[in-house]
């Protein structure tokens, strides 16, 4: 490996960075070498590139595939596999992963899911590596101290051909979140929180390293909830230093390393985070303790608001262009200014997604359901993140909860986040939903996203509303 | 990729920051073949209403931007999902060339593999732009590649930046993946340093 001088202070992303290069070239570009290349259903556009250049696949062992964007989250459909346009993505994939070797979790296997949950969970995405995936939200698993970020289908096709990708090197950016995070409050609220602060566009052009007491103090699947929205912010990429929590939860996975192998990378994963003097180009604190429930009312994630407070008046808003978006965001969510956010009553709710299908988020729902009724006239969805997670949730009875207090308890898969699989709310309803995207149109044409945690997605369900989750805790 | 170096045409305004790859294909059109004519698919939609007739005042609906071939984009330009789709749509529709003050990292680097310029180019100098094509809705606009130069129909230059590789594979229509594999021994060597487990 190329080693930088070893005097000079770096960050968690310069190390990872400086380990990955196989070349460089006069005019800033690198070569990087990629660990870790996951695979979708959606990733055929790709595989067709390749097999149009006579190209085959050169690293089969480093890529790991499981179908979730065209699976049916309908237990009965998903075994009929009547919809054509799902059936063939997913055999698409099926069929590239037995000619290129790579390791499919299959629909039926144990481990199938969404591929950014599937991979923190078994053990594939681990420190240090630098991982791609034809997702943006891919930024996932930088919360295990990785370098990891979204590319497109030519780019995929670059990665299978040669194991490599082009970069130039991105800024750096640190978000350092300090204090306790107040009550009800978890890394989704943070993240919202963050995106609130920087704007949807704040972090474009660099890696984004999370740090402070409360994001230390965050489990792994928060951290890794936080992560996941680093591309909603802008950010190439989102990471978290790898500490014992990050260690606790790899160890023992099916692909973490065992015996010898465990000590020597658990030195190595050691030597992971940002040099104390380590310079990021950019710099932004939040107090962690003043963030609140959030709820977004408008068509970018940027616009989140804590869940007491009220829709933005346009007249207070000086910038014409920001005016005008707000008029057009009020117009496709059906909204009108000065609105208390807890009176917006909700049609749908979907509770999963990759960045809030993982376990922690279920039981966190299903702490709110419990012994409750969905309100009349509202569907709720609850989602696992995969097969695993699902089992899980089982074990502990949670889907007992779910089901009795009237949700629908599903199999695991992208399903209501993007909707690419037909699972998508009707034009003018209105979705609470633990996803990542309220882009207008994202579940459905004409279907108004609003983006929260899954304790406060419950809450909505339970409520028939946006609900500040807090009176239910503490009703509970 | 087809090369691409100098483009003189019609440029449509799409002011509004952050409009989303979402907008520009819609996810429903992610499982369909890349040899579909995308363009059909472009900003479906907000272009067309739930009827299949056309949104009177979308901008590719006006007279004299339907055969626009460069698109003025407002802040963050094609940010969210990486769906390569998205560049296909604006490919597909004829466009070359996109102009804002920024775009969705993963955006522009599927721009430059599919042959479309992804120029940044200052706000106010895209606002000017966009006034320009507002007032004479039609009129031509000049890039130039190899001078890294935006010319609006009133005959102001501004020059803009592009990474020196990407101009390159621009301008060849380089085919970037044989291009890479030129470097196979040095891929190699990478591999025996790391072994075939971890990195």
């Amino acid at each position: 490996m190329i080693e930088a001088d070893a005097n000079e202070p770096r960050t968690m992303f310069d190390k990872i960075w400086d380990a990955h290069r196989v070349l460089e070239r006069e005019d800033g570009q690198t070569l990087l070498y990629v660990d870790r290349h996951l695979v979708h259903d959606g990733s055929a556009p790709a595989f067709e590139m390749l097999r149009k250049r006579g190209i085959s696949p050169r690293a089969p062992e480093r890529t790991f595939a499981t179908p979730d964007h065209y699976v049916s989250t309908d237990p009965t459909e998903r075994a009929a596999m009547t919809n054509e346009e799902n059936r063939g993505m997913v055999e698409a994939l099926e069929r590239n992963a037995a000619a290129s070797g790579f390791r499919l979790f299959g629909l039926k296997d144990g481990n199938q899911g969404i591929v950014h949950v599937v991979g923190p969970e078994t053990g594939i995405s681990q420190p240090g590596m630098l991982i791609v995936c034809g997702d943006s939200h891919t930024s996932t698993h930088g919360a295990l101290g990785a370098l990891a970020f979204g590319i497109g289908a030519t780019e995929v096709a670059h990665v299978l051909g040669s194991q490599t990708l082009w970069q130039r090197r991105p800024l750096t950016m640190r978000i350092t979140v300090d204090g306790e995070l107040g009550y009800g409050v978890t890394a989704k609220d943070v993240i919202l929180a963050i995106i609130a602060r920087i704007g949807t566009a704040g972090a474009t052009g660099h890696v984004m390293e999370y740090a402070g007491s409360a994001i230390r103090g965050l489990s792994m699947e928060g951290r890794l909830t936080l992560c996941n929205m680093s591309i909603e912010a802008g950010g190439r990429a989102g990471m978290v230093a790898p500490d014992e929590t990050t260690y606790a939860y790899i160890a023992g996975r099916d692909f973490a390393p065992k015996g010898a192998d465990w000590d020597t990378e658990l030195a190595r994963w050691r030597r992971l985070p940002s040099d104390p003097a380590a310079l990021f180009d950019r710099e932004v604190t939040l107090d962690g303790g003043a963030i609140a429930p959030m709820v977004t009312w408008g068509n970018s994630p940027e616009d989140a608001l804590p869940i007491d407070g009220s829709i933005p008046n346009p007249d207070d808003e000086p910038d014409a262009a920001r005016r005008a978006i707000m008029a057009d965001n009020f117009a496709y969510m059906g909204l009108t200014a000065d609105t208390p956010l807890e009176s917006i009553a909700v049609n749908r709710v979907f509770i999963g997604s990759c960045t809030n299908g993982r376990i922690e988020d279920l039981r966190a729902a299903a702490a709110i359901a419990q012994g409750r009724r969905v309100a009349e006239g509202v569907t709720a969805w609850v989602v696992p993140g995969s097969a695993p997670v699902k089992r899980q949730a089982e074990a502990e009875g949670l889907d007992r909860i779910f089901i009795e207090a009237g949700f629908d308890w599903r199999e695991a898969g992208c399903s209501m986040c993007l909707g690419t699989n037909g699972e998508i709310a009707a034009p003018g309803e209105r979705v609470a939903s633990t996803s990542n995207r309220n882009f207008r149109g994202r579940q459905g044409p004409g279907a108004r996203t609003h983006l929260m945690g899954p304790a406060m997605a419950a809450a909505a369900a339970i409520e028939g509303r946006l609900t500040d989750v807090r009176r239910l805790m503490k009703d509970a | 990729m087809e090369p691409v170096s100098r483009i003189r045409a019609g440029a449509v305004p799409f002011a509004r920051a952050n409009i989303d790859t979402d907008q520009i294909l819609p996810a429903r059109y992610l499982a369909r073949p890349r040899d579909d004519n995308h363009g059909e698919y472009l900003f479906r939609d907000v272009r067309l209403a739930p009827d299949g007739s056309e949104v009177e005042d979308f901008p590719l609906n006006r007279p004299h931007w339907r055969e626009a071939r460069i698109v003025l984009g407002g802040a963050n330009f094609a940010c969210g999902s990486s769906r390569e789709n998205a560049v296909w749509a604006l490919y597909d529709h004829g466009i070359r060339a996109v102009i804002a003050p920024s775009f969705g990292d993963i955006f522009a680097n599927n721009s430059v593999k599919n042959g479309m310029l992804a120029i940044v180019l200052p706000a106010d100098a895209v606002a000017e732009l966009m006034a320009e094509a507002e007032a004479e809705p039609g009129a031509e606009i000049s890039v130039d590649l190899p001078a890294q130069t935006v010319t609006s129909a009133g005959g102001t230059v501004w020059q803009f930046d592009i990474d020196p590789f990407a101009k390159r594979s621009l301008l060849e229509g380089l085919d970037e993946l044989a291009f890479t594999l030129t470097h196979a021994d040095d891929i190699a060597a990478f591999e025996r340093r790391i072994g075939r487990g971890n990195s």
